[in-house]
């Protein structure tokens, strides 16, 4: 056991700013109330929009008469999906993965034809106030034939199940589109299940044949919220020469201004998206909900439009994550190797293909050796909102259930659940059941920083207490990014780059521009572009952000390092290459009389050849995965059943922490966002398709007081693929907590919990079950 | 000749073979000769006009997902692999 101080970095490399943790950049106008979100914008003569919304989760739209609204007092515009062209159903990717179909996006985003889903955007109005266009909404009149809803994907993949989509790709096509429409020549079953796809790996029938113990299980989980504390909201100003401005809110301005464009049939460079602060997104704001719908609303009553969705809405129509069944069959041998597995998912994907279960199962098993397997993934469209991702899309379910079948089977074998897990591992370069060899992590250097914690190798006293472990696997992205630097002559460096900052990004940039330059980070002046300032970037997301642009930022700052050089050169009438550079000094290799820091070059460099700006533009390859290991102590109270966290340690590979508060408050903030899907978050549904916990008191959370300090382990294992060590850190600790907490459950009170969230009356019928109540 | 791993739902058009050797340089001419050799497979990995990827479809050559895709290079001793790509949150 070693002792390990609370929140502990396990070092790898120290550096001169990489590895601090300053202040943000942004902090004073984020405390001060300076900082501009989404909603505060205002501009001139702006009019506010709002949203006409489905009341059927399920329903034909036989008409839509907005006249009355168009002629109320107040009123601008009212817009449908008439007023925009019909989209293309084509595919495209949108880096890091995220595959859109666009006509379906657009149809999400104002419904055409059909509503479904209840919230369902149906028609906008634009108005003097919101209070008007409210009352303008009241007045739209849509006729609807209402059709019965499809809630589960169970339902969606009955024989009879009513159909969402009537032309919807079947499965007998055998590509790996995650769903499409069929051309209207093509012929095939109709369907709500939009792709299905699996992996085959040696000889799993053998493989269980010859396991000494096998297990078997299957767990649910229901759709939850990213519950980001920022409601989308933008503003749209279409000008008198055809150009469109959009302040928003979002992950990605660049997704922003391609989605919009593309919905409304103009080019990306007629269009400008300029992003806000962002209060939180967690993978929901890399899509787009209002820019599109205040864009069309300018564009149609010329004057500036703010969409600001509620609470409500938010709940409502934006993209939760999928519910899932999952079922896993795991064998091993007396030993302890794992021999054999299978797996089924089946992820609801709401109203549009494309859940994330191509995430889910290349996840679920990652982490481990297994010779032997077959997984099937299956994605089924629902009548609820479109999911969209949340912190390690499809990998928190399909770890619970994985994860949670590990304990059940580690405890038949009789060995401790984290040595089982040691003896498991797929090390780098061993065959994964999805085909590839398993990339490099530091996945036994982080059960081993568990395994010496004294939180594992403490007593727990008390009863109806319990010991948890799990261990979270998470592919992490990459993607385009750019940086710009601009050298002032007073020695300080404007930086522009293009990933919204949601975790500290801005600070993180300064610090990779620090370190290579040799300044202080303070001395550098970080901020994010708009997409006519700042070259491409794709989304804040996916753990990509300090990967990608951090890439882009050291580049960028390794071309004003030799800029820097080339003037102190032609100051001193020397070759380049007798010039050193060390900690922001620049000196001859060998006449100590020649030295000017990077200030007085600074100061000089207009009259030795103009502006310094270095700039660079990167797809690097080999952000590596991640992986997370979590133990938590819990007590049960029976009567009621409520489970307390009493203690939470999550240990994490981060390759190098460029800036560890940051990287701890992500841990962090994964866990309790695990813990709150663990124990409380659900969507919950009646049986016509309305959401009826659609509101933060309804919809439980977990805060600052359910929650002990939740304790960090940075294990550093540098990934090679970058120039100081980084893997993306963002996602993998949402992963491991709802398995971790479900096994500490079983320790403490001898039930299995299968179902998510595992609140108190599920506590308590697993209990009474057990005892044949 | 690289090692191309064939996604369970394709082999149908490969005669039920998990992995094909196949003549290549990049990821085009790779599936370009994987074509030649099983008709009808090309569509399914790539765009009408050959350019990209299928959106949704991620390759990864030698373990590591590729972000070049048609345009990546493929050594004589890779391991191709097409995969759903994964999204990020």
């Amino acid at each position: 056991m070693l002792d390990y101080k609370p929140n502990t970095v396990l070092s790898n490399e120290e550096f001169d700013t990489v590895g601090s943790s300053p202040i943000r950049h942004d902090g004073a106008d984020k405390v001060t109330g300076r900082a501009k979100y989404g909603a505060d914008t205002i501009l001139p003569g702006m009019l506010h929009g709002k949203i006409l919304r489905s009341p059927h989760a399920h329903a034909i739209i036989k008409s839509v008469d907005t006249s009355a609204a168009e002629s109320h007092p107040g009123v601008y515009a009212v817009v449908t999906s008439a007023d925009w062209p019909e989209t293309s159903m084509k595919l495209v990717d949108l880096a890091e993965g995220s595959i859109h179909n666009l006509g379906f996006l657009s149809m999400n985003v104002l419904a055409r034809g059909k509503v479904l889903y209840k919230g369902h955007a149906v028609a906008a109005v634009a108005a003097t106030s919101a209070h008007v266009a409210e009352e303008a909404l009241d007045l739209i009149k849509v006729d609807y034939e209402v059709l019965k809803p499809v809630l589960t994907a169970a339902e969606g993949m009955a024989p009879d199940a009513p159909i969402l989509h009537e032309r919807l790709a079947s499965v007998s096509n055998p590509a790996l589109r995650p769903g499409g429409l069929l051309d209207d020549d093509a012929d095939s079953l109709r369907t709500n299940i939009a792709n299905e796809f699996e992996f085959n790996l040696g000889d799993v029938e053998q493989g269980f044949k010859d396991a000494d113990v096998i297990v078997e299980k299957t767990t649910t989980t229901q759709a939850v919220h990213q519950g980001y504390i920022e409601p989308q909201a933008g503003v749209a100003q279409w000008q008198a020469d055809g150009k469109l401005t959009i302040f928003s809110s979002s992950q990605g301005q660049f997704t922003v201004r391609d989605h919009t464009a593309r919905f409304l049939g103009i080019p990306v460079g007629q269009v400008k998206a300029v992003p806000t602060e962002i209060g939180g997104g967690f993978g929901a704001k890399g899509i787009t909900y209002v820019e599109p719908v205040a864009a069309l609303l300018s564009q149609k009553s010329g004057r500036p439009v703010k969409v600001q969705l509620n609470r409500r809405e938010v709940f409502d129509a934006t993209g939760p994550t999928s519910g899932t069944q999952i079922k896993v069959k795991l064998g091993a041998t007396k030993e302890g190797k794992l021999i054999a597995a299978e797996a089924e998912l089946v992820y609801e994907a709401g109203a549009f293909p494309g859940s994330p279960v191509g995430a889910g199962i290349q996840c679920m098993m990652a982490q481990y050796d297994i010779p032997n397997g077959h997984l099937k993934a299956i994605d089924v469209v629902v009548n609820r909102p479109k999911a969209a991702a949340y912190r390690a899309p499809g990998a928190p379910a399909s770890a619970f259930c994985m994860e949670t079948a590990m304990d059940e089977l580690a405890e038949k074998l009789g060995i401790d659940p984290l040595d089982f897990r040691m003896m498991n591992i797929a090390s780098e370069g061993v065959r994964r059941l999805t085909g590839p060899m398993t990339p490099f992590v530091g996945y036994t250097e982080t059960l081993q920083a568990v395994k010496d914690h004294q939180h594992y190798n403490s007593k727990l006293e008390g009863k109806r207490r319990g010991r948890g472990m799990a261990a979270g696997w998470w592919a992490n992205n990459s993607g385009p990014a750019s940086a710009v630097l601009v050298v002032n002559s007073d020695g300080t460096v404007s930086l522009t780059e293009g990933s919204p900052d949601i975790g500290g990004s801005r600070a993180a940039m300064a610090m990779h521009v620090a370190e290579v330059l040799g300044l202080p980070v303070t001395d550098i002046k970080p901020q994010v572009g708009d997409t006519d300032s700042i070259g491409f970037t794709s989304n804040t997301g996916g753990s990509s952000a300090t990967f990608k642009s951090g890439w882009a930022c050291y580049n960028a700052a390794q071309s004003v390092k030799q800029q820097m050089i080339e003037r102190a050169a032609k100051i001193w009438e020397i070759p380049d290459t007798d010039v050193e550079y060390k900690e922001a000094v620049l000196q001859h290799i060998s006449d100590p009389e020649l030295k000017l820091n990077f200030k007085q070059i600074a100061a000089r460099m207009i009259p030795t050849g103009g502006p310094i700006v270095g700039s660079a533009g990167v797809n690097p390859p080999g952000p590596g995965p991640s992986i997370g290991v979590h133990v938590v102590d819990v007590e049960v109270d029976t009567e009621t059943g409520k489970v307390e966290i009493l203690r939470y340690t999550a240990a994490q590979d981060a390759g190098k922490a460029i800036h560890p508060a940051y990287v701890e408050g992500q841990i962090q903030g994964g866990a309790v966002q695990g813990i709150g899907w663990a124990l409380n978050e659900a969507y919950i549904y009646n049986d016509d398709g309305a959401l009826e916990n659609s509101s933060f008191l309804d919809y439980r959370m977990p805060t600052a007081l359910d929650l002990p300090m939740i304790d960090t382990i940075i294990v550093e294992i540098a990934n090679p693929s970058h120039p100081y060590g980084v893997r993306g850190v963002g996602e993998v600790p949402i992963v491991p907590p709802m398995a971790a907490i479900s096994n500490a459950i079983y320790d403490a009170i001898g039930v299995r919990m299968n179902d998510l969230p595992m609140s108190p009356d599920k506590v308590l019928e697993a209990l009474w079950a057990k005892e044949g109540k | 000749m690289a090692e191309v791993w064939i996604p369970p739902k394709l082999q149908q058009l490969t005669d039920g073979k998990q992995q094909v050797q196949v003549e290549g340089t990049t990821v085009r001419r790779l599936i370009n000769n994987l074509e030649e050799l099983h008709p009808g497979i090309r569509e399914f990995l790539c765009d009408e006009m050959q350019e990209d990827l299928i959106p949704g479809l991620a390759v990864i050559i030698d373990g590591e997902v590729s972000l070049l895709g048609m345009l990546d290079k493929v050594q004589e001793t890779s391991e191709v692999h097409f995969l759903p790509a994964i999204g990020g949150g």
